[in-house]
């Protein structure tokens, strides 16, 4: 049983080397993509329904106990995110031959794709800092593979400065490795969580955690480091776009979740409370963005970094409440961002346009795509009964308890600014008079639409069927605040 | 001894960041290598260069090699001559398209 916690990050590793090899025949590559997809999802899937029954899976690489060997972590925290990142991605798998040109799926999509998911599987479940850094390098492999995927101006000169980006904090990321294991000597992160405390001065442990936090800040786009993200974020090929917005982003939010819940707790006066400020304006300036274009595709985009801030909220105000809204909003918002990429390919595709002031009317030919992309925008914003009100209430309701008043009402009022930016591309793009040059391929928009009809749906369960899940999400938030769960189920004392 | 690689270390950081900071694509990628070389060093640093015995279990062993960050720096090193190459045919590419090699000259917000 235990062996099987290895197998989300080792199955997508070898379907991504198999697709690689099978390239050239590019039907076969597909239908193997989304066969492959659809197993990996059913057996995650089973893989989570077992933890959620059972308690955590602990697997040791190698068979060495915890401190010495790499444990992998099948926690309900974690699995529940790869469960997520295999229903986007099969999603993605669907709605990615409809809107690839051949020759962009022959250039190796399908074993990227696969290379990408078992890297954000391996960051979600692994139990040891420098294994961390080490699927991170390979999930962001991956990404530099997909983003230039197509080749254009534009596109590569924005590759470049996203490459560069992730490469100065990647370095930053062995830095900060190195200067924990001088302090504490170890780098597994539930051995770091009981050794911590140990730690004669304990300043020089919060200022570590401080550059480990820029490190993931940078990935997770917080203020002010934000600013690589709408550009190398819009560039590419829209499935590439939602495969990105929905995890990439996420994986940096997860790490600080557990790094800041699990081993720098003893500062939470200077560590927790500079992450509300920068909640606060993370939340602001992306919002600010968000209403300052007319691309289409750069308002979704802008619109991943509000969220950022939503989660990032919850962790600085670090209460169980607070965390159980951010694991929540965490959930949905990587359905929620995955479901408006893949509406706005489609929408892009049907009027055939990214500028806002040059269509109009898309609703009178395409209702689907139009009233399910009204719905992803409720949702987006937080409108009940929808998942991002269950997220927001909890944060809010920890906001207020913590006296942050400030704080709860930017995130109010951003929320209201991320449903006026939503509105504007319904009301210009889909209302008004039948724009010229609409799309005539009824068929193919249709098939575009039915993979964000899908993540929608989901994401109505999530908000609609919160009874059913957010005892979860509270016994996992409790599990993230108590840490001992964690630690003993790691190193098995 | 771990003073000297320190300090090397923070000169090989100083030089990296000035080349980062430069205009040209192929100085820009010179900056990272020598970035990723003073972390290296420094992840070696940061355990004491230790000497004495290999680190086997064998008795009367007092003073060993720590084997740890030695495994770690193998990892980045492989890892980041990867990148390295991938951002150079990346930079290759970018100037054959772009027809610059100026960072000042990449800006702009057209996204065709």
């Amino acid at each position: 049983m235990i062996n099987l916690i290895f197998l989300p990050i080792v199955l997508p590793l070898l379907a991504s080397v198999i697709a690689a090899l099978l390239t050239k025949k590019i039907k076969i590559t597909r239908l193997f993509s989304q066969i492959t997809s659809v197993v990996f999802l059913i057996f995650v899937g089973g893989l989570a329904f077992y933890i959620f029954q059972n308690g955590s899976i602990v697997g040791q690489a190698g068979g060495w106990a915890a401190p010495y060997g790499i444990s992998i972590v099948g926690d309900p925290l974690a699995i529940l995110l790869v469960l997520t990142t295999n229903i986007i991605g099969t999603a993605a798998i669907f709605y990615a031959p409809r809107i690839l040109e051949e020759k962009q799926e022959r250039f190796y999509f399908y074993a990227l794709y696969f290379l990408l998911i078992a890297g954000v599987s391996g960051a979600f479940m692994t139990g040891d800092l420098f294994n961390l850094f080490v699927f991170f390098e390979v999930l962001l492999m991956a990404s530099y593979g997909l983003i230039v995927l197509g080749n254009g101006k534009a596109q590569l000169r924005e590759s470049f400065k996203y490459v560069l980006f992730n490469l100065f904090s990647s370095m930053l990321f062995i830095v900060s490795v190195a200067y924990i294991y001088a302090i504490t000597g170890t780098v597994n992160l539930a051995h770091l969580a009981e050794r911590v405390e140990t730690v004669e001065q304990q300043g020089v442990l919060t200022a570590v955690g401080m550059i480990l936090f820029f490190v993931f800040a940078v990935k997770a786009a917080v203020f002010p480091l934000y600013y690589w993200l709408p550009n190398s974020y819009v560039v590419p090929n829209p499935v590439v776009s939602a495969l990105f917005g929905a995890l990439l982003t996420k994986v940096g939010i997860y790490s600080i979740i557990r790094v800041y819940t699990l081993i720098f707790v003893h500062e939470t006066a200077i560590t927790h409370s500079i992450f509300i400020w920068l909640a606060m304006f993370t939340m602001i300036f992306g919002v600010i963005g968000a209403l300052s274009t007319h691309n289409v595709k750069l308002i979704v985009t802008y619109n991943i970094i509000p969220a950022v801030g939503f989660m990032l909220m919850g962790i600085g105000l670090y209460t169980p409440e607070a965390i159980a809204g951010s694991v929540y909003y965490l959930m949905h918002d990587m359905v929620i961002k995955g479901a408006l990429f893949f509406l706005i390919g489609a929408l892009v595709i049907a009027a055939g346009t990214k500028d806002l002031r040059q269509m109009s009317g898309v609703i009178q030919k395409y209702p689907l795509l139009g009233w399910v992309f009204f719905i992803a925008s409720l949702i987006l914003a937080g409108v009940p009964p929808f998942s991002g009100f269950i997220g927001k209430i909890l944060l809010l309701e920890g906001g207020l308890r913590q006296e942050e008043f400030l704080l709860v009402i930017v995130a109010l009022l951003s929320s209201l600014l991320i449903l006026l930016s939503m509105m504007r591309i319904f009301v210009y793009g889909f209302w008004g008079e039948l724009m010229d040059g609409l799309s005539n391929e009824r068929k193919r928009i249709r098939q575009l639409t039915i993979p964000g009809v899908v993540l929608v749906g989901l994401a109505i369960f999530l908000g609609i069927g919160a009874e059913f899940v957010y005892p979860q999400i509270e016994s996992i938030s409790n599990m993230l605040y108590e840490r001992t769960d964690y630690i003993s189920s790691v190193l098995k004392e | 001894m771990e003073i000297i690689l320190t300090v090397l270390a923070s000169i090989l950081f100083s030089t990296g960041i000035y080349n980062l900071l430069q205009k040209q694509l192929l100085r820009i990628i010179v900056g990272t290598v020598l970035i990723s070389h003073g972390a290296h060093l420094f992840l070696l640093t940061m355990s004491q260069v230790k000497r004495g015995a290999p680190p086997l279990l064998v008795d009367d062993v007092s003073s060993y090699t720590d084997p740890l960050p030695q495994a770690l720096i193998l990892t980045a090193i492989v890892i980041s001559f990867g990148v390295t190459s991938f951002l150079l045919v990346l930079a290759y590419r970018t100037y054959t398209l772009n027809k610059t090699d100026n960072m000042e000259e990449m800006r702009g917000s057209d996204y065709d």
